[in-house]
């Protein structure tokens, strides 16, 4: 079939995640107008198979901290536009050492964020009860992090992009599938052509997430981003149990690690909607979506060394997904040098949503040839060097 | 027929249903149409997809909250109660 010429945009983001929606919003904030594509619907890769979480505390110093730090900045006010329904809350994480040595660590970790402007306080015996009440009494201590919150992804990016829409910022083409992404004879980008039709537009933001790596392909350039698979659990509703995002210390050194091989490290948090959420796991293991009960009874049994109130607790369900994992941790954000128009907005990993909002402000401001309020060297997309095409 | 039905207990009240069949047709057998009630809005709630995905059809069961009414078989001297929302309030 033909491709029939389509409509003419300021900007085209590739992807309807949480990323996707907070670029798009900046862009139409600055007042372009905007199409966002995704293949299937919105929230349907990594945003929906998360837990929301808007982290600053398991990140250590450097630009990935600091990127952390002016999205959860940015969410704050995010929130006024969205509304209540994306279930934002604002209730702090709790970092817990077991052992008196692992507590210092963590103490030791803190003192390093603290210099970058994170509020972190070590907590214990009846302060921490007081925090965290049914929180395993074993516990040595744990640092408390006021600024981490949580959000329901799916309902984030959904209001987000439907408010654009409703008010005529943007345009949504779901079940799309980009095919190409066109470049002129002087190498610019010059928009995308679809399954349905061809969009035009000079710039193109990929917000692809773990399949951000395909969509800079079309465009002809290499981005690693690979799939580093998770778990996580749902409870049956409970009244309040946990109150904060409770995670044990090796979840830290997890997120940071290399390792293609399963990792695990208790997460665990309470929703608005009463179910609490077990994570979480790690590994490299392509695109393969098959359940492992033995990650689910690990991560099960590693939630109840933090709560044991939850044994007489049913689980009601698993779900999985893929985090866009690159090779040094940091997401891709930014132009790339290689291809005039074309933007990054992809691989971060497991911190996707918290770091969204910081992540379409400062495409927006670059598209706009504005200083960006951080600086994007660091995540360059030509920064991992070898480009094997 | 009549001689092969068992006995259970709805709300506390004494039902007479058939061996074999789930917890949610036993209750539809005894006319109930809602035993749990939304965490919310306090809204009644009963049998829906029927085929264990929904978990729209939690009830209390023999003192265990949440129970799929539509994935357990019913038990001779079950007693079933009315969940008021997550059931553990």
């Amino acid at each position: 079939m033909a491709m029939t010429s389509g409509p003419t945009y300021d900007a085209i983001v590739v992807g309807a995640g949480v990323v996707g929606a907070c670029c798009a919003h900046y862009l139409a904030e600055a007042g372009l107008k905007v199409a966002v594509v995704d293949r299937g619907s919105v929230a349907a890769g990594t945003t929906g198979a998360g837990e929301g979480n808007i982290l600053v505390s398991d990140k250590e110093p450097g630009p990935e901290l600091d990127l952390a730090l002016l999205s959860q900045r940015l969410w704050t006010d995010l929130i006024e536009v969205i509304g209540p329904e994306c279930e934002l809350e604002a209730k702090g994480g709790l970092a817990v050492g077991f052992e008196e040595e692992t507590f210092a660590q963590l103490q030791v970790f803190a003192a390093s964020q603290r210099e970058c402007g994170v509020v972190a306080t070590p907590v214990t015996g009846a302060e921490l009860r007081a925090l965290e009440p049914h929180l395993n009494p074993e516990a040595a201590g744990a640092v408390y992090y006021p600024q981490d919150m949580q959000t329901q992804p799916m309902l984030a990016a959904a209001h987000l992009i439907a408010r654009d829409v409703r008010a005529g910022r943007i345009t949504l083409h779901t079940n799309t599938n980009v095919v190409s992404v066109t470049r002129g004879s002087d190498g610019a980008i010059t928009g995308v052509e679809t399954t349905h039709e061809s969009l035009r537009a000079p710039v193109v933001v990929n917000a692809a997430g773990t399949w951000g790596g395909e969509i800079a392909a079309l465009a002809g350039v290499d981005v690693p981003i690979l799939p580093r698979r998770g778990f996580i659990l749902v409870t049956e509703p409970l009244p309040t149990i946990v109150h904060r995002k409770v995670y044990s210390a090796s979840y830290v050194a997890n997120v940071a690690s290399d390792e293609a091989s399963l990792q695990t490290a208790a997460v665990v948090e309470g929703t608005k909607s009463g179910t609490v959420l077990i994570g979480a796991s790690r590994e490299r293991v392509g695109f393969d979506r098959t359940r492992d009960w033995s990650i689910v009874s690990t991560l099960a049994a590693q939630a109840l060394q933090l709560f044991p109130a939850l044994s007489e607790v049913s689980l009601m369900r698993t779900y999985g997904g893929f985090r866009p994992f690159c090779p040094d941790h940091l997401p891709v954000i930014g132009p790339d040098a290689r291809a005039a128009g074309l933007y990054h907005a992809c691989g971060h990993e497991g911190a996707g949503v918290g770091l969204a909002a910081a992540t379409g402000h400062v495409i927006a401001q670059s598209v706009m040839g504005m200083e960006t309020t951080l600086d994007l060297a660091p995540f360059a997309a030509t920064r991992f060097g070898v480009v094997h095409v | 027929m009549s001689d092969q039905q068992i006995t259970i207990l709805i709300d506390g009240a004494v039902h007479q249903v058939p061996p074999g069949v789930s917890v949610a047709a036993a209750l539809l057998t005894a006319g109930h149409r809602a035993w749990r009630t939304t965490r919310g809005e306090g809204a009644p709630r009963g049998l829906f997809c029927g085929i264990g995905a929904c978990f729209d059809c939690l009830v209390t069961l023999n003192a265990q909250p949440n129970v799929r009414a539509c994935t357990v078989l019913i038990e001779p001297d079950d007693h079933i109660t009315t969940q008021i929302g997550t059931g553990r309030d």
